[in-house]
């Protein structure tokens, strides 16, 4: 039994939580091109000043947390109608329905990425569509910009929004909205006083498994962004792959660390919980 | 039609076109003549006989399928101590700090992650001159982020079932060992299959953690696949896309198939 609990916590410690205490501890080194590593060990916070002094990073920053907040609101709004359907559909439906949703996550994340690039470009599908119909005369290009980043993480996370919400939702006790009607509510009211505070654990932890990586994330400003996005996850991977900045990267990596430790505690609170009622 | 029933229609036919129209286009343009993805200029098989022998590809996914079977395998067995570990074990020493960093690891941005474990195998480098980076150290950071999957499905898996099982093999003469191989590890086969599935998943799949910990020398098919598509849209990635959708949606329809066998027999 002991060793049960022994090898996941050795593994865990020596993979995981050791390799975090490496990055502290060389975020406060100095960047040393002509060394291999390239980096002085020492205790210096001059990565550190820089990324709070620097123009670029704070607006690096703040742009992180902006696309990755109206993104998570936007596909919360795409996603709770979703689930709501789902949970209500038929029983025997469910499976399936749930499955469809399920299916494009167990395919590769990158390629679902890659498919908005064909779809995006300047004489991409999207484009030959707006043209043809005459919607829009001159479509820009919308590859490249902030809104293709938008697009793409909430393309890429609605599947994490969609299950916590289904999952709380298909457990409301449904005879709550009949009695608020019974008892005089419009559908709408019924919806806000009842329907939505009881799915708020699932509000949470679907906000919370798309805000978190979105905050962080490379792959989808780096294909869909362009140049003129900044998001502090590409930051990072500029700085350690071009720059060959570690102290740099590392100091990136503690701050987003740091940032992003208050709603991964309440994620793993959330989860412990959740467990538990089970 | 009511107006909920008109509701439900709409969100979900939104939903799902969106889901699914830009993969759908993704096969379609697999099969077009023209190398630009944009411009549908007649069907032609040629991207997918070029993949075909494409070896860069293909040695290339030969890696990532034996990185995702080794660390798939060995991210089950630890997810399997973790979550037993979890659910049966309430009070050991460290044990928040255990159930924090079996949560974590899923929650953890990647690029953190990848530094943090790139850090660690230069260091180790430096002070006992291995491993070389490749094979090795990507299976080592697959597992350490995919066996916290295994573990909450295991754990929600165990935490649902009925105890008095195990204490009836208990009562009967089993051994521990006996109640757990003969009882437990049936009833929680089914967890132990989708969280090898799920490892094996993000193992394929997996590119930043990937990027940082790989060497010069080995590339994982979406280490290739990110080089490629970087420089622009590319019909051979296309024919890829529809392999990988092919496989799991097959593979998807397949469980679903079984779990409702399963539940059918059930008494």
């Amino acid at each position: 039994m002991r060793l049960v609990i022994a090898l996941p916590f050795l593994w865990l410690g020596v993979f995981f939580l050791l390799p975090l205490v490496l990055v502290l501890g060389l975020s406060l080194g100095t960047n040393a091109p002509d060394l291999a590593p390239p980096v002085e060990l020492g205790v210096s916070f001059a990565s550190f000043r820089l990324l709070f002094t620097d123009d670029l990073y704070l607006a690096a920053w703040l742009s992180s947390l902006r696309i990755a907040a109206t993104s998570t609101l936007v596909t919360l709004l795409l996603g709770y109608p979703m689930a709501y359907a789902i949970a209500r559909a038929q029983p025997r439906r469910r499976p399936m329905l749930l499955m469809l949703v399920v299916l494009p996550f167990w395919t590769s994340f990158l390629i679902r990425v890659y498919a908005w690039m064909g779809l995006l470009a300047e004489n991409g599908i999207l484009n030959q569509v707006l043209r043809a119909t005459g919607l829009v005369a001159d479509p820009g290009t919308i590859l490249g910009t902030e809104w293709a980043v938008h697009l793409g993480i909430v393309y890429a996370y609605l599947p994490f929004m969609v299950l916590p919400l289904y999952v709380t939702l298909e457990k409301l006790d449904w005879s709550l909205l009949e009695a608020a009607s019974d008892l005089g509510a419009r559908p709408l009211a019924a919806f806000l006083t009842v329907t939505l505070p009881l799915s708020l654990p699932g509000i949470v932890a679907g906000c919370l498994l798309v805000f978190i990586p979105a905050v962080g994330e490379f792959v989808i400003p780096d294909l869909l962004g362009g140049t003129r996005t900044l998001m502090i996850g590409k930051v990072l991977w500029d700085e350690f792959f071009t720059n060959s900045d570690w102290p740099l990267a590392s100091a990136v990596a503690i701050c987003l660390l740091a940032l992003l430790v208050g709603p991964i505690l309440i994620f793993q609170r959330h989860q412990e919980r959740s467990l538990e009622r089970i | 039609m009511t107006g909920r029933a008109r509701f439900a229609f709409t969100a979900l036919a939104f939903g799902y076109a969106f889901l699914y129209l830009p993969i759908a286009l993704v096969i379609v343009y697999s099969f077009n003549e023209s190398r630009l993805v944009t411009v549908w200029a007649g069907f032609s098989t040629k991207w997918w006989e070029a993949l075909m022998h494409n070896e860069a590809m293909l040695d290339a996914a030969w890696l990532s399928l034996r990185i995702a079977l080794a660390s798939a395998t060995l991210a089950t067995l630890l997810g399997l101590a973790a979550g037993y570990a979890l659910d049966r074990v309430p009070r050991f020493t460290g044990r928040t700090l255990f159930a924090s960093l079996v949560i974590a690891p899923m929650v953890m941005p990647e690029v953190v992650m990848g530094i943090s474990m790139l850090l660690l195998f230069v260091g180790s480098d430096q002070l006992l001159g291995g491993p070389a980076r490749g094979f090795l150290t990507i299976t080592v950071a697959h597992v350490t982020f995919s066996l916290a999957f295994v573990a909450i499905v295991v754990q929600a898996r165990l935490a649902d079932f009925d105890r008095t099982l195990e204490e009836a093999a208990m009562d009967l003469g089993a051994t521990p060992r006996t109640t757990f191989l003969t009882v437990t590890l049936p009833l929680i086969a089914p967890a132990l299959v989708s969280g090898w599935l799920l490892a094996f998943t993000l193992s394929l799949d997996d590119l930043i953690l990937t990027q940082f910990v790989s060497g010069a020398q080995s590339q994982t098919l979406p280490m290739r696949v990110y080089s490629s598509v970087r420089l622009g849209v590319d019909p051979q990635i296309n024919v890829l896309a529809t392999i990988v959708i092919a496989i799991a949606a097959s593979a998807l329809v397949l469980s679903a198939w079984l779990t409702r066998s399963s539940v059918d027999k059930r008494p």
